[in-house]
């Protein structure tokens, strides 16, 4: 551990690289949890798919290349397909357990989760996949620092996309019924807002974030039917440090997520990557809790 | 109305006409039983095998079948599908041969099957071939019944240790000043594959530079990749099974790495030249067998024949290259032929013996067993793919294609 820290401190440039990567990363981290705010605040349902659906988006892209349609055409197409299956799976499931308390609509979304992670085995396989462009890296300083181009598009189109549904939630009517029904669904109601089209409608635009973020990931990384956990552990991380309704601070979280986990990778090693992510979750109740605390006793 | 004793006399009237049909086939028949994965998740490697059983009891058949005492034998494979997990295939070892009366076994697919099938085996005293179990956890636990005719999994990579210290010695280089990095997931299978890398490298004397393990649900080596970037190793040695061999191969070309030497595991599985194209050029793939090894045998002729005849009999290979998995599994069943032979007897316990006794050279390599049963003949062959194929590169002895070194 030791030498790793000593290599950051005497060779900045590596160490550089990897906040590089990691923001880079945390762009998609971001996206992925963005969705899931969404979802959990205007609904209060906590998606357990929410991974599941970024690896299904993921697998539409790969496919439509098989086809050689380019993943800059095949992501939006993730996006759509995610959209409508998002919408069967609210009418089917999600609009029955809106209502109900925090574990049914838990048990609900875990059973969604392990279905589809099944029928993407038996639909694609069970083999890892990819889109492999095979582009040539950007190399500075001796090709000590390198910058991958497809991880610079996919944070571009993160940007892209999260600028899009923000300014999309801000202006248009239906955004504004959503953040209304949001703050309160029994007022919006009483306004005339039909809380079931917010509903499903949110809903949808989750999956379909999703699915356009797994099409990034899928010019990435590898993945395969049952990766999916991985990308809902570290939204769940980002929305809880985060907070529900706060924008700003879930991108700021994503991002800084990214560069936590490439930098603690280095230092303790590869294996802790992810045992990290959750530990920072830890560190992040802790720290609320020690801060809500102290807010209690001015009250007083 | 239920005629109770009507119903008994059906039930004696059919159980007698199975014994007897039982006992006709028991006369020119050898009737071998596995538990194999036909579904779930080893349903790819596991119907390989299954190929590789039903080609070789084929041929075996067709050459006349297994001579013992001047009689000839049928060999009949019995198969159950496992679903790839270990506790299915412990009930399915135990109906096979308490149900089926099965006396011989062929091996399940995968460490972890063969890790469940084995005390069932043991217990009952019944020899078992297997050729898709590599953990050496296998082979320490003391059994008697189990036999595998493949290379056990710490074998893996120790030739691609073996090899960086010749290479360095070539260039005139002390095999102390060969820096290695290790990434190995944490699993059994390559923690297997890392003890035997680890040994091997305190044997030549190299130094090890970076010991990297790698989680379950890799998607990234970042972290490990730097790290090679500052420290420079000669030598760069993955295993983590496809997922590993994919993203490592990726990642060294998108951080622009340079290493002169590097080899992995579970190439073929991971499709790399498919995939990553020629970004894959220059990797050494540990794999058991390849079709361009001068092995033979007078029943399957060369393993280039085997590998042709494979593709002309199977048509779902016609297309692809053979798996090793599929090669081992028709040397189980030649091993067993040749054992049956030798002791000259459908005696269990005296098979038992001639199984240990094996010596025999297959289409597959040598095979011979030591007293734990894992075959200590045949080596792991190591192959770099060049121009888009495999070529095989050492050990020397086997050698088609001469190593690219450095790796550009």
């Amino acid at each position: 551990m030791w030498d790793n820290l000593q290599i950051m401190f005497s060779i900045p440039v590596l160490t550089l690289g990897m906040i590089i990567d990691g923001l880079l990363i945390g762009g998609i981290f971001a996206l992925i949890a963005y969705g899931l705010a969404l979802v959990w605040g205007v609904m209060n349902v906590k998606n357990l798919a929410q991974g599941d659906f970024v690896i299904l988006g993921a697998y539409v892209t790969w496919w439509l290349y098989g086809y050689g349609i380019n993943p800059i055409f095949g992501i939006p197409v993730a996006f759509a397909a995610l959209w409508g299956l998002g919408w069967i799976i609210y009418k089917l499931v999600i609009c029955r357990v809106i209502e109900h308390d925090l574990f049914t609509s838990l048990l609900a979304t875990f059973g969604i989760a392990i279905v589809m992670q099944q029928t993407m085995k038996i639909v694609f396989g069970a083999d890892e996949q990819t889109i492999a462009l095979n582009l040539e890296s950007f190399g500075f300083f001796d090709n000590l620092l390198t910058i991958q181009p497809t991880r610079l598009i996919a944070f571009i189109s993160a940007i892209v996309l999260a600028v899009a549904v923000i300014s999309f939630m801000k202006r248009s009517r239906m955004g504004q019924a959503i953040r209304a029904t949001a703050q309160n669904p029994r007022a919006a109601r009483v306004m005339g807002i039909d809380t079931e089209k917010v509903y499903s409608f949110t809903f949808s635009l989750n999956a379909a974030i999703c699915g356009a973020a797994g099409g990034l990931i899928s010019m990435i990384w590898e993945f395969q039917p049952f990766i999916g956990l991985i990308y809902s552990i570290r939204a769940f991380v980002i929305v809880t440090a985060a907070g529900l309704g706060n924008l700003a601070a879930v991108i700021a979280a994503g991002l800084g997520m990214g560069v936590v986990e490439q930098t603690g990778a280095f230092v303790f090693g590869t294996e802790y990557q992810q045992a990290i992510v959750v530990g920072l979750l830890v560190v992040v109740l802790l720290v609320k809790l020690v801060l809500s605390s102290r807010r209690r006793q001015v009250v007083e | 109305m239920f005629h109770y004793r009507t119903f008994m006399k059906a039930v004696a009237v059919t159980s007698a006409l199975v014994a007897s049909s039982v006992a006709a086939n028991a006369a020119d028949t050898i009737l071998l039983g596995s538990a194999i994965s036909l579904t779930g998740k080893y349903a790819t490697a596991g119907n390989h095998a299954k190929v590789g059983y039903d080609f070789a009891v084929k041929k075996i058949n067709a050459a006349g079948g297994v001579k013992i005492g001047g009689k000839s034998y049928m060999l009949e494979v019995k198969y159950y599908d496992d679903e790839s997990t270990p506790a299915r295939g412990g009930q399915l070892a135990e109906r096979l041969i308490n149900q089926d009366g099965v006396q011989y076994m062929l091996g399940p697919y995968s460490s972890g099957l063969t890790k469940a099938i084995a005390p069932v085996t043991e217990k009952y005293k019944i020899p078992m071939v297997e050729a898709e179990g590599a953990s050496r956890s296998l082979f320490n636990k003391g059994y008697k019944y189990l036999f595998a005719v493949l290379s056990t999994s710490e074998q893996y990579l120790a030739s691609a240790v073996a090899l960086a210290a010749d290479v360095a010695k070539a260039n005139g280089k002390k095999p102390g000043d060969v820096k290695v990095a290790l990434a190995f997931e944490n699993d059994p299978f390559s923690l297997d594959v890392r003890a035997g890398v680890i040994d091997d490298i305190k044997k030549h004397g190299l130094k090890i530079v970076i010991d990297d393990k790698l989680p379950r649900n890799l998607t990234d080596m970042t972290a490990t990749m730097t790290k090679i970037k500052a420290l420079k190793p000669d030598v760069f040695i993955v295993s983590g099974h496809s997922k590993g061999a994919g993203t490592a191969t990726r990642q060294i070309a998108e951080m622009k790495l340079s290493i002169p030497m590097v080899a992995m595991t579970h190439c073929e599985s991971a499709n790399l030249v498919g995939k990553y194209k020629e970004t894959a050029e220059g990797m050494l793939c540990a794999t058991q067998w390849a079709e361009t090894l001068t092995y033979k045998d007078p029943m399957f002729g060369t393993a280039a024949e085997f590998n042709a005849e494979i593709k002309k009999t199977v048509p779902e290979y016609a297309n692809k290259s053979v798996p090793y998995q599929l090669a081992q599994a028709a040397a189980a069943v030649y091993v067993f032929k040749d054992a049956f032979e030798r002791s000259g007897s459908l005696d269990k316990d005296k098979l038992r013996d001639a199984l240990s006794a094996t010596n025999m050279k297959t289409f597959y390599g040598d095979i011979k067993f030591s007293a734990a049963g894992n075959n200590t003949a045949k080596p792991m062959v190591l192959r770099q793919i060049q121009n888009g194929k495999y070529n095989v590169v050492a050990p020397t002895a086997f050698a088609s294609h001469k190593l690219d070194w450095p790796r550009k």
